[in-house]
């Protein structure tokens, strides 16, 4: 038998043309770890970066003799996800074994949930971009652990073909996850890849406000399968599907699903058949290549864990971790709009730029909303993205953007001096207060030292002085100007202004 | 003197030990020096921790030298089956694929043993990851049985049972998935028992069938075994399947029962564990125990549990299915062997294939292929699924059993041991030494194995007793009771009638 052709035999249609003939439709699978200090089935320490196999227990190494033990936190992480999805939590259920023999898997196979998943037929409600809320419905939330990393070092595409060997880190293998998984996700039409970039987000949102992971994409905290099928019309039959693996930020997610729906129409135009497979996302330039083929034939033979009894959580323990469930996202970010007076745009692009826990954290520390806006979506916003970095990533806290506006309300500063304040905390000379200190740039605000400055700019333009005093104000800027310039830019331009006309005057 | 200590049973070695009448040392040493005397013909050990054991053994004589509290047994050495892992000490479960392989840390019993003090004199021989009733799948070779040189001490726990019976340790560790301590008692004229399943940590037991696995004592008196049992058994927190309960009092069960009174105990004689396939001496020795207990005032009850036909079936599907994933981690990639292939590129997946093939032996890639068949998509159901139904069914059967009676009671093993080789070319045959013991580990309940006399060959056979779940006690007062009578007929313990072993003349 030849191998079937592939997407490479046949062309691209273009995306507009393509969901004007074909309905699309998604199922996405988001695997989150959880942020808890443990191993699903071990006490291993969880910690992002460390030493190569150092967080490791006999039971993350999969060591002879050694047994799984249920981390109580992740239970309860894993029901927190279930209720802020409006899932069902099972009475009972277990763990089993999804056998497979791959070295970064210590035992040669995965303990996972398999037909009997913590949580089940729940919902959640995603905003897109012009404010249409649409609802997502969740087949299963389901408890497992993460396999180990591999490195495979030698070959040119850092993928196992040509490599000369592999490097297995099992820090990672044994860490909670959590696998979400959407029943078909129909009715999208040409919002397919917003939806599936919203609904990411959204989960994500989740996460973060759950307290359950600290979610960053960048570290591979959160990551998303995107199922995706194309079929004539609504009306018709599914598809068959293909799954893009591991696509892990939220503009790659939408790439994928456009590349795809492109792809899978050029080979129905073309007569031929979707292949059902697995598919690779390449960041470069947003294309997808063909996996393994995913077919019936691959088995892997679970069957319940029998060195774990069934976790049942007791209904009242249900009911207190929902009693403690924040208020979700989209709620929050409602209110929150409303509190600080945003316009619909304004709160779209602090959204889309991750600054809602900034903003309100500085907002929380005594700023206006305007003015904690201003900072982290202009200055702030324009100094990571020239570092690479996300705004949280930079090194300033919410408190201390709060003591830097407040040092510009008090006219302490002004925005210029501001700039070079933050650029010594950002340099890790401390606190604004410290740093205004430190490099001595406070407004001079005592007039003595002033009036002198302007005396001597009044003496070396004497021509500019009488045409202020003859009634034409506009060349005084250039004596504001010398004295700015003589103070090192540390007065206040504004009592420059009035001494100077004072002393013209009198 | 030596020989005289070798000789004294676990609960005698401590009252010595406690009345210092003798010190930890010199009954370590006594018990190496038989080893070293015996051991070369028994091979009932793959290694021997001479050095540990005597420091272990000075350690607690110090401590008792210096008025401490020791735990009863402190000081008393013992052997531990290789399937139990030992931090430091080698532990291969009788397979190539972990030759030389030393575990960093210890089993969840190996570390009560260790803090109560026992000195710990080696690793015993087993069939291959327990996978076997004569100890012949063995990848370091066969152990003998005491009685008679030619033939198997029962498996799989053939090792230990040989060691105890040779009088190389008054105490060892076993472990029971289809009766790999029971039979072994029976065939070599020892006490064994499987505890209720979840009554001894399974943590660092290098796991064959995790729902039926369970480690228990291997021991020459029930007295013994109960000391054994309450030391190692009760709650682990490690051991997700472990009773989060008490131990049962099996030692106060012990000392009750030694007085001999069982009035008023209703004991089950399970119809379908008797008969067809039994031997006649096997047989004859059960119809006079049976006397013994009336005897002692027992009142015998015929029970019947029809689905104990289907016993071994399901046993032969469950097990396999749970073996062939527990022993997937076995691959060359962390720990133990590790074989490239003879030819062609050397990737994980073929390293892999290469090691297996390397390291199993025969019987343990039989199992695998089962189960991995049993497990398969489309097989599943009519495979594993059923052999579970029949579990239940088993349960079923031993419930309404003990409805009727306090205590179970079969013969341990349809036959006496036979001889090397007699069985090896025929699975089968080998499978159904398990017939009467399988039944207990699919249900989960305690079982025990005591002597009970000698066949027509002359060589011993075993009388099992079987409770319900976490009524461990019973099988200790109805087992010393029993063991008392058939001691006072026998004018001692059986194992006096034991052939004398040669031994080999030390240079120390």
């Amino acid at each position: 038998m030849t191998a079937p052709s592939t997407a490479t035999a046949t062309s691209l249609v273009a995306y507009e043309d393509a969901v004007r003939r074909y309905d699309p439709v998604l199922g996405i699978e988001v695997h989150v770890e959880l942020g808890t200090l443990t191993k699903m089935f071990c006490a291993a320490e969880v910690a992002y970066g460390g030493e190569p196999n150092t967080q490791v227990t006999p039971v993350s190494l999969g060591l002879p003799g050694a047994l799984p033990v249920v981390n109580g936190k992740a239970v309860e992480y894993a029901i927190r996800i279930g209720l802020a999805l409006n899932c069902n939590i099972a009475e009972s259920c277990r763990f089993a074994r999804k056998n497979y023999f791959y070295p970064d898997v210590p035992k040669n196979f995965q303990t996972s949930q398999y037909d009997e998943p913590i949580a089940y037929d729940g919902w959640i409600d995603i905003e897109l971009d012009d404010g249409e809320v649409f609802r997502v419905e969740i087949e299963r939330a389901h408890m497992e652990e993460d396999a180990g990393k591999n490195t495979h070092v030698g070959g040119s595409t850092g993928r196992i073909q040509g490599a000369e060997y592999s490097l297995v880190d099992y820090n990672r293998a044994g860490i909670p996850l959590v696998e979400i998984v959407t029943r078909p996700i129909e009715g999208v039409g040409d919002r397919a890849p917003e939806v599936a970039r919203a609904y990411v987000q959204t989960l994500r949102d989740i996460f973060r406000s759950l307290g359950v992971s600290e979610a960053r994409m960048e570290r591979g905290n959160v990551r998303a399968d995107v199922n995706l099928s194309l079929r004539p019309t609504p009306e018709s039959p599914l598809g068959t599907r293909t799954e893009t693996k591991n696509v892990n930020s939220f503009r790659s997610v939408e790439r994928a699903v456009r590349y795809e729906v492109s792809r899978q129409a050029g080979v129905l135009d073309a007569g031929l058949p979707v292949i059902q497979e697995t598919r690779h996302f390449h960041e470069e330039d947003g294309t997808t290549s063909s996996g393994r083929v995913k077919s019936d034939a691959e088995d892997y033979r679970y069957f319940p864990e029998p060195d774990l009894v069934p976790v049942a959580p007791s209904r009242e323990w249900v009911e207190e971790i929902r009693a403690t469930l924040p208020e979700l996202p989209v709620a929050r970010r409602r209110r929150l709009q409303t509190e600080w007076g945003y316009a619909d745009a304004e709160m779209r692009d602090v959204v889309n730029a991750g600054a809602i826990e900034l903003i309100e954290a500085t907002v929380v520390a005594g700023t206006s909303a305007a003015g904690a806006r201003k900072w982290w979506m202009g200055e702030l916003a324009r100094r990571a993205n020239q570092d690479e970095v996300t705004l949280e990533d930079l090194t300033v806290t919410p408190a201390q953007i709060a003591q830097l506006q407040g040092l510009v309300e008090s006219g302490r500063i002004n925005d210029k001096l501001a700039r070079q304040v933050l650029d010594g905390v950002l340099a890790g000379e401390g606190d604004p207060e410290a740093v205004v200190v430190a490099r001595g740039l406070e407004i001079v605000s005592d007039d003595g030292p002033l009036l002198a400055a302007i005396d001597d700019a009044l003496a070396a333009q004497p021509d500019i002085v009488e045409k202020v005093r003859g009634g034409n104000q506009g060349p005084v800027g250039a004596i504001i100007g010398a004295v700015m310039k003589a103070t090192r830019g540390q007065a206040d331009a504004k009592r420059v202004r009035e001494l100077v006309l004072d002393r013209i005057g009198s | 003197m030596t020989n005289d200590i070798t000789r004294l049973s676990a609960s005698d070695l401590a009252s010595a030990l406690s009345n210092k009448d003798i010190t930890s040392v010199e009954a370590t040493q006594a018990h190496l020096d038989r080893i070293a005397a015996v051991d070369g013909d028994l091979h009932a050990f793959l290694h021997v921790s001479s050095d540990k054991a005597l420091a272990t053994a000075a350690e607690v004589d110090a401590k008792r030298a210096a008025g401490e509290e020791l735990h009863p047994l402190a000081g008393v050495p013992i052997a531990v089956k290789d399937v139990v892992v030992t931090k430091g000490l080698p532990t291969t479960a009788g397979s190539k694929i972990l030759k030389d392989w030393i575990p960093p840390y210890d089993a969840t019993l190996v570390e009560r043993i260790k803090a109560a003090g026992l000195p710990i004199l080696g690793k015993t021989n087993m069939d291959e990851f327990a996978m076997g009733s004569s100890t012949e799948h063995s990848a370091y070779g066969n152990t003998k049985n005491p009685w008679d040189l030619d033939r198997i001490p029962g498996g799989s726990g053939g090792g230990s049972a040989a060691a105890v019976a040779g009088f190389e340790a008054p105490l060892a560790i076993g472990t029971d998935t289809g009766g790999s301590i029971r039979q072994p008692g029976a065939v070599t004229g020892t006490v064994g028992v499987k505890p209720t399943y979840g009554g001894v940590s399974r943590y660092g037991l290098i796991a064959m069938a995790s729902s039926l696995d369970q480690a228990g004592p291997v021991t020459r008196t029930v007295l013994d075994a109960a000391l054994l049992h309450e030391l190692i058994g009760g709650h682990d927190p490690h051991d997700s399947t472990s009773i989060n309960e008490p131990v049962p009092g099996v030692v106060a069960a012990a000392q009750q029962g030694a007085k001999g009174d069982l009035k008023g105990l209703r004991v089950g004689v399970v119809k379908e564990l008797s008969g067809e396939g039994y031997q006649a001496g096997v047989s004859a020795r059960f119809e006079e125990s049976l006397d013994q207990l009336r005897a002692l005032g027992a009142e015998i009850v015929e029970v019947s549990c029809p689905s104990f036909t289907y016993a071994l079936d399901a046993y032969y599907l469950i097990m396999p299915a749970e073996a062939s994933s527990n022993l997937a981690k076995f691959d060359g990639m962390r720990f133990g062997l590790r074989v490239e292939p003879a030819e062609g590129p050397v990737t994980a997946e073929r390293v892999m294939g290469a090691t297996r093939g390397a390291g199993f032996g025969d019987e343990v890639k039989r199992r695998v292929i089962l189960g991995t068949y049993a497990l398969s998509a489309g097989y599943y159901d009519a495979y594993y699924g059923s052999a579970q139904k029949v579990r239940t069914l088993i349960q079923r059967d031993f419930a309404a059993a003990f409805e009727q009676a306090d205590v179970l009671v079969s013969p341990t093993a349809p036959t006496t041991a036979f001889k090397f080789g007699e069985k090896l070319d025929d699975p089968l045959a080998m499978y159904l030494n398990d017939v009467a013991t399988i039944p207990a580990n699919l249900a989960g309940v305690p079982g025990m194995s005591l002597p009970n006399g000698l066949s027509d060959d002359g060589l011993p056979v075993g009388f099992q007793i079987l409770a319900p779940a976490k009524a461990d006690d019973r099988l200790y007062r109805v087992g010393a009771a029993l063991e008392a009578a058939l001691e006072s007929g026998w004018g001692g313990p059986l194992l006096n009638k034991a052939p004398e072993l040669k031994t080999t003349e030390l240079a120390r």
